[in-house]
């Protein structure tokens, strides 16, 4: 899932207080796992900005409301109305619901009340880590399912390198080190010989790297004309 | 290994049997060319060659490139390096064809200290290929005289590669095998991080020329003499993969009043030689950091001088 971390409210709060009606509009989807933009969170948040505004003396209606997902058109649908009546809108969604927010509203001022961080895990109640970082090009399988792209802080195919200390990676104590992660996950089930393997130049031209991606299905061509039309 | 595959001092010095000496020298933290002068000249006829460091610990300092031609100039050869964390596969190749037009025939490539503990910690990293990868184009670049791409180069250059290996980094059962992948990728010469425990790293040059690796490439071992106990401790607890032993501690306790600094020598030069008549070891890598004033000393209590003329 998509983890995020809620803006400092100092920070929020000068984003937010020069407009006279401000909407705080959750996503109840991956930031709602990580406790940090779901409906309940957007609940939470206009009360505090409310008290704040009150504290300042500021005048600002806050409401705050929510969907299921801010990612796709059809959640929008029952929230248009209330959108359409706020000046700004303060987006808990990540980065990708906050700009589709922004393409479906456009006369809308959108704000950011997160923080997007990584495509992650909940390794425990309240503890969320990086796992993935969308190459486009996966090779979990020559690496034991662990990614050596987004585990090993310098992202090398062909590692452990140097500096990793004791299991951990040399930028910090707490950062295990990806690649002995997969000598350990190898050596347990016998198969060493995949990582004394030459892996060769990574084509980046799949990731980011390569310029902004997009994806279509041709099989829903259909589909697509029905929304539209 | 018939023909030279650079010419660099280093390869001809290694080819004919002698046992190598290398040095170190960083650049420094600004365009001061004075202060390189200062501390390179020490090194003049001291050592085969000497690595000029790149942006090491992730500090910027003068490109290696850089300082690796103003040491020419000085009449030192060169080990220039480059770290993968600074430049993607277009800069690397570019710098390679750049220093090669200007004389620099030895090459180390490295992964590079991540740029979170460096004085940039915000800069975004590169790491488009990584050392072994690096390894394998220059390789490819000198051999095949092409690009990564394929494409042809328009006069290829000739280096002298080498990689770096550190014996000691967990997971320690791995790096022969890595050390082994170097070499296939196109390693001629490898230089060790810098060796403290002895026993430890006789065991692993055991391995290395159970291997055979000892015949396939130049390994050089990495010698730091000990300066002060502060140092010393501060090896033995905050470097990665660094292997300070007790009794080396203990040894540098027992020194007495100022005379840390030379029995910190007294034991490189031991090591020095023992590293001599250890199989599979072809020469000696001194990194004398900030130290480099003491290098004639060592050389010459090592026994290294005169260094070959080949």
């Amino acid at each position: 899932m998509i983890v995020g971390k809620q803006k400092p409210l100092e920070e929020i709060w000068d984003m937010v207080k020069g407009y006279r009606k401000l909407l705080v509009f959750g996503c109840n989807t991956c930031v709602a796992v990580c406790h940090e933009g779901g409906n309940r969170e957007s609940e939470i948040l206009g009360s505090l900005l409310r008290m704040k505004a009150k504290q300042e003396g500021v005048d600002i209606v806050i409401k705050d409301g929510g969907i299921e997902r801010q990612c796709e058109h059809e959640y929008f649908e029952k929230a248009a109305g209330e959108i359409e009546e706020s000046d700004a809108v303060l987006s808990l969604a990540c980065g990708a619901g906050v700009q589709f927010l922004g393409e479906k509203f456009p006369g809308k001022t959108v704000m950011p009340g997160l923080n997007t961080t990584f495509i992650g895990v909940v390794d425990a109640p309240g503890e969320f880590s990086e796992r993935c970082t969308m190459c486009g090009d996966c090779i979990l399988h020559l690496t034991g399912g662990i990614c050596p792209i987004t585990r090993c802080s310098k992202s090398i195919l062909n590692g452990p390198c140097g500096g990793s200390n004791k299991g951990c990676c040399e930028i910090s104590p707490d950062t295990p080190c990806g690649w002995h992660l997969i000598h350990e996950r190898l050596k347990a089930q016998g198969r060493l010989s995949l990582i004394q393997a030459y892996i060769p130049a990574k084509n980046w031209i799949t990731s980011r790297d390569g310029g902004p991606r997009k994806q279509v299905r041709e099989d829903m061509k259909m589909e697509r004309e029905t929304a539209a039309g | 290994m018939s023909e030279l595959k650079s010419g660099s001092n280093l390869e001809k010095v290694l080819k004919a049997g002698h046992f190598a000496f290398t040095g170190e020298c960083g650049p420094p933290k600004g365009a001061n060319i004075e202060h390189l002068r200062e501390k390179g000249s020490p090194l003049v006829g001291m050592v085969d060659c000497v690595n000029v460091t790149d942006n090491q610990t992730a500090v910027v300092r003068m490109s290696s490139w850089a300082a690796s031609l103003l040491l020419i100039q000085m009449g030192i050869e060169p080990n220039f390096q480059m770290v993968c964390r600074d430049r993607n596969r277009l800069a690397m190749q570019s710098d390679i064809l750049g220093v090669y037009a200007h004389g620099v025939r030895n090459m180390l490539c490295l992964s590079g200290d991540h740029q979170r503990f460096g004085n940039h910690p915000g800069s975004k990293n590169v790491f488009d290929l990584d050392s072994m990868q690096l390894i394998n184009m220059v390789k490819t670049m000198r051999e095949e005289g092409t690009f990564l791409n394929g494409e042809e180069i328009d006069e290829r250059p000739k280096l002298f590669i080498g990689a770096a290996e550190n014996p000691f980094a967990e997971p320690c059962e791995f790096r022969v095998h890595r050390l082994a992948k170097k070499i296939a990728a196109g390693a001629d010469f490898i230089q060790t991080q810098c060796i403290y425990n002895m026993e430890r790293f006789r065991e692993f040059m055991k391995q290395v020329v159970d291997m055979g690796l000892h015949e396939k490439c130049y390994i050089l071992a990495g010698v730091t003499p000990m300066k002060s106990l502060g140092m010393a401790r501060y090896m033995a607890k905050s470097v990665p993969g660094m292997d300070v032993p007790d009794s080396l501690i203990k040894r540098l306790e027992g020194a007495g009043k100022g005379k840390v600094a030379e029995v910190g020598i007294e034991i490189a030069l031991e090591q020095i030689e023992e590293f001599k008549s250890l199989k599979g070891v072809a020469g000696v890598h001194l990194m004398a950091i900030e130290w480099e004033h003491k290098v004639p000393e060592i050389a010459e209590r090592a026994k290294m001088l005169p260094r070959p003329k080949v």
